[in-house]
């Protein structure tokens, strides 16, 4: 991670792809949203979506796996180049989430990230909140989710 | 056949759901699979965070939330899912032994202006730990249909 000072609105990152099957649907499903329409094809094509399609807190775990990841190879590569890591803390929320289109069977969905503000906080001396749009687009290139995630950020020391 | 429609509802409704008692194990699980940050996975490394201890991502807190409110009432509602979610705060760490409860009230109900066949919900979701703290609050439109099509909701 860089320093909250080095990062500015507009920075955009492509975080990668992940492609629905019916069985990881379904598993994800009965654990945590088990409607109708996230379990079962019969029941699902009965449906407004008209087929089964994931629940949408599994569209996000997605881009939440896929954005801890570019983390990680973002980090060894400093590491590597033998710059400083920052350090990354929790997230306080987000807002504006929105389920643009139902993400169907082996679609595969690209996930983005691009900061739209960030602000220090008096609150926590040494760190600072970025806020990105996160983003989802299928392969017929529809935007299918997005939302403003938030997330603590550690300050260049001494930028305080 | 559900039981609830969307004329069922009003800012008169509330309704609490849980106790539901999370393990660590299934915070570290859940943080392998989505999301294998330090702070959700491994206590010596998350004392080192800003949550000062093992936390279970915030993801994890909605997907339990998601699971009791399905289970208490979503199953037997004419529910056709949620477009969005308005906003979620994390106010407090998920520990590893916590019991949850979910708190439901509702701020708004209206009929769709496009489709007389459904209208929207709106939901304040607050979850409490066993301390009494509040650790999450979710606000959120649900779609559901109509009783009656196209009657004055």
């Amino acid at each position: 991670m860089k320093y909250f000072d080095d990062i500015n609105v507009g920075d955009r990152i492509a975080l990668g792809t992940h492609t629905f099957t019916a069985e990881d649907i379904k598993a994800f499903a009965r654990q945590y949203d088990p409607q109708p329409f996230h379990m079962d094809e019969t029941a699902a094509a009965q449906s407004h979506f008209g087929a089964l399609c994931a629940s949408g807190w599994h569209t996000i775990a997605a881009w939440m796996n896929l954005r801890v990841q570019y983390g990680k190879r973002e980090d060894a590569e400093r590491a590597a180049r033998g710059e400083v890591i920052a350090r990354l803390g929790p997230s306080p929320g987000f807002r504006e989430l929105k389920w643009i289109k139902p993400v169907y069977v082996g679609d595969t969905i690209s996930y983005a990230s691009e900061v739209v503000e960030k602000r220090v906080t008096r609150s926590r001396p040494g760190w600072g909140i970025i806020f990105a749009k996160n983003t989802g687009t299928n392969q017929k290139g529809e935007l299918v989710m997005s939302f403003i995630g938030s997330g603590f950020v550690e300050r260049r020391p001494g930028a305080a | 056949m559900p039981k609830y429609y969307l004329e069922d509802f009003s800012t008169d409704w509330t309704a609490e759901y849980g106790p539901r008692r999370v393990t660590r194990e299934e915070i570290i699980s859940f943080a392998a699979q989505f999301d294998p940050q330090p702070m959700h996975l491994d206590e010596e490394a998350a004392r080192h965070t800003m949550l000062g201890g093992l936390g279970a991502s915030g993801w994890h807190t909605c997907c339990i939330m998601m699971k009791m409110i399905a289970d208490g009432l979503l199953l037997d509602t004419a529910s056709m899912g949620a477009p969005g979610i308005d906003e979620v705060k994390w106010l407090k760490p998920i520990r590893p032994g916590d019991s949850l409860t979910v708190r439901g009230s509702v701020t708004a109900v209206r009929a769709s202006q496009s489709k007389p066949d459904r209208g929207f919900v709106t939901f304040l979701w607050e979850v409490f730990n066993d301390r009494g703290e509040k650790a999450m609050t979710l606000l959120c439109p649900q779609m559901v249909q109509r009783r009656r099509p196209g009657a004055a909701a």
